[in-house]
């Protein structure tokens, strides 16, 4: 009697613990997820202080806080005569300096790190493959090829000064809807994708080096220019497009993360519980790809976070997507940012394209994740 | 009662027969085994009931209701699928991995009664010290534990198991083979196994079939399936079969006859 009722109170205290670990196991994902946020914030207002102008952080988040009412209020305003008028008007200096200068750059470098990162992990679940990101599928030489079409033979699928955004966009598309053809028609398992994705790389780069070849001198550095990645062709006009396209497809990737954990398990698992595969691999890939080609159209091909991110932050709150998505997300936004920041600092006044940055930070720090870390954790 | 029936059930590969005329009847609580050569179409068998494949000819019922006629996540409330080699997976803990098994019956949010349930199998297959372990840290059998937990916690009155047994010692061959049986017995649920090991078949089966190039050779409790003659037309091995203290041993002996064919 005492000893099956000493078992049953056993069991219910192993029961507990068991739950308390869970428990402070997602706490630990929830308190990443949150510390990423604050770095943007600090990150984010340390930036705005850069540049030849002298303003100080806390004036920065000062103007920063005092200008949201003032262009709420000022709507209507804006959308009749312009957003240049309105800082004629309205604005002092500082709030200028900040509002119509740093705090874009700011806010592409943080929409384009969430963008990039999201899109990184989302590729990595659906190929099931640790090397998966934007660009190993092909998407960023088509997005360059259709940029350089654009800048060398002025050749696009608009006229005027959307044209390199145009062609990059519907290019890079192209390449994943290729994929997804090549897919639909072999059926989608990680290996066709990635092959077909491997194959329509170097299709468009060697495109890309015909057109190079044969272009002039000051078109063909505008492409490396452009190929390099930086967020100093932020503008609000292109943030608001770029902030659709993301509010858009990333919610509708984080519905997709428990289906996104199950293709973890295995497609024949993963079927078993009820998840059509296919068209999951299928959706989300269309979806990373969209922001992906959203973002680096204005941006130019920035690589590496959609790879680091991911990495970075499987390794501290491991692999479930439900909390990864968003903690990847805010982290490769801090990423960026910070790669940003140093790129406009490091030999200023000079400012380095931070595609450039990315890769030399991320490339060492990355290693010496791999090297530290003792254990699989993919 | 009848949980499952297969019924003449024809399946190809491009235009290569797998099944041919597949009958099966299953009860609750019944623990079938199917055993047949390489090839024979064991685990195609499974992978139709669990409508990963879709037969050509036939049909399957669950419950007296055509699985064709029922949604994924339906069937995923019923029909619980352990593949034979589970892909590497990323890394996760035993507790996540656990509760990708409730799947089908949470929408985004998991609930205290998942974790609850994932709690209870986590303890029912004694794997509760490893809850908040890396499953890529465990060995393979605790890892084949682990997996059948996931299928466990989809609540499933059908369980289809695809080698089971393959690559554990012995010793981790019997646990999952004596939680499999507990769990037909305990919780009703009707089981079938696709398994190379006579005698763990013979062992724990209610129901052997044997198969032998898509069609069912034998089918009926393990002694009058197991038997020399049968095991020497289907593998073309000579065997020894004996029953010691009401349990079947079959020690193969040799190879005899030709090299087989397995596709007719």
């Amino acid at each position: 009697m005492t000893s099956s009722s000493e078992a049953i109170t056993e069991i219910r205290t192993k029961r507990a613990e068991i739950k308390a670990q869970y428990k402070k196991f997602v706490g630990r994902k929830i308190i990443f997820i949150l510390s990423s946020l604050v770095l943007i914030f600090i990150i984010a207002g340390v930036a705005a202080t850069l540049g030849s102008f002298p303003i100080s952080v806390i004036e920065v988040y000062s103007i920063i806080w005092h200008g949201i009412p003032e262009i709420f209020h000022n709507a209507g305003f804006i959308m009749s005569h312009g957003i240049k008028e309105f800082y004629q008007t309205y604005f002092t200096t500082e709030e200028i300096v900040i509002w119509g200068l740093r705090l874009p750059r700011i806010i592409m470098g943080i929409l384009a790190g969430i963008g990039l990162a999201i899109a990184g992990t989302t590729m990595q679940g659906v190929v099931r493959n640790p090397l998966a990101s934007p660009y190993t599928l092909g998407i960023a030489s088509a997005a360059s090829f259709g940029a350089t079409l654009a800048i060398i033979l002025g050749a696009g699928f608009i006229t005027g000064k959307y044209i390199i955004i145009v062609n990059a966009f519907v290019f890079a598309l192209l390449s994943s809807f290729i994929i997804y053809g090549l897919s639909r028609y072999k059926s989608a398992t990680p290996e066709t994708m990635i092959l077909a994705g491997i194959a329509l790389m170097y299709l468009f780069s060697a495109m890309t080096g015909i057109l190079q070849y044969f272009g002039e001198a000051e078109a063909v550095k505008e492409v490396v220019f452009w190929m390099f990645g930086s967020l100093g062709r932020a503008s609000w006009d292109k943030l608001s497009l770029m902030s659709i396209i993301i509010a858009l497809c990333i919610p509708l990737i984080m519905l997709k993360s428990w289906d996104l954990n199950a293709l973890g398990v295995g497609d024949e698992r993963a079927k078993s519980l009820g998840v059509n595969v296919e068209q999951t691999r299928i959706v989300c890939f269309i979806l990373a790809s969209l922001v992906t080609a959203g973002i680096i159209c204005f941006t130019g091909t920035i690589g590496f976070i959609g790879l680091v991110s991911p990495h970075m932050c499987r390794m501290v709150i491991g692999g479930d997507n439900r909390y990864l998505i968003p903690a990847s997300g805010l982290f490769g936004a801090a990423l960026l940012l910070g790669a940003d920041t140093i790129a406009r600092t490091i030999v200023a006044p000079v400012i380095l394209p931070v595609g450039l940055i990315t890769s030399f930070m991320g490339v060492p720090l990355f290693l010496y994740l791999i090297m530290r870390k003792r254990k699989e954790y993919w | 009662m009848v949980k499952l029936k297969v019924k003449d059930v024809e399946f190809s590969y491009a235009s290569v027969p797998i099944l041919k005329n597949v009958c099966i009847e299953l009860a609750e609580s019944e623990m079938l085994s199917v055993v047949g050569p390489n090839g024979a179409g064991k685990s195609t068998l499974l992978r139709c009931i669990d409508r990963i494949l879709s037969p050509q000819k036939g049909c399957i019922l669950l419950d007296e209701r055509d699985i064709k006629k029922m949604s994924r996540v339906e069937l995923a409330k019923k029909v619980g699928y352990i593949p034979q080699s589970t892909t590497s997976i990323f890394s996760a803990t035993v507790f996540d991995v656990v509760l990708i098994g409730r799947r089908p019956h949470i929408s985004w949010r998991s609930s205290e009664e998942d974790t609850e349930k994932v709690l209870e199998i986590l303890q029912m297959l004694n794997i509760e010290e490893f809850a908040m372990r890396d499953i890529n840290e465990l060995s393979g059998g605790q890892q084949q534990k682990v997996f059948i937990a996931c299928a466990l916690s989809q609540e499933p009155d059908v369980l289809l198991l695809d080698e089971p047994t393959s690559n554990l010692d012995i010793r981790h061959q019997l646990e999952v083979m004596d939680i499999i049986k507990n769990i037909v017995i305990e919780k009703g649920i009707a089981a079938i196994m696709a398994i190379h090991d006579l005698n763990l078949a013979a062992r724990y089966a209610d129901r052997i079939i044997m198969m032998n190039s898509g069609k069912i050779f034998a089918a009926g409790n393990p002694a009058s399936v197991l038997t020399p003659e049968n095991i020497k037309h289907v593998y073309g091995v000579e065997s020894e079969v004996m029953n010691k203290r009401g349990r079947l041993h079959i020690v193969p002996i040799r190879p005899v006859g030709k090299p087989l064919k397995h596709t007719a």
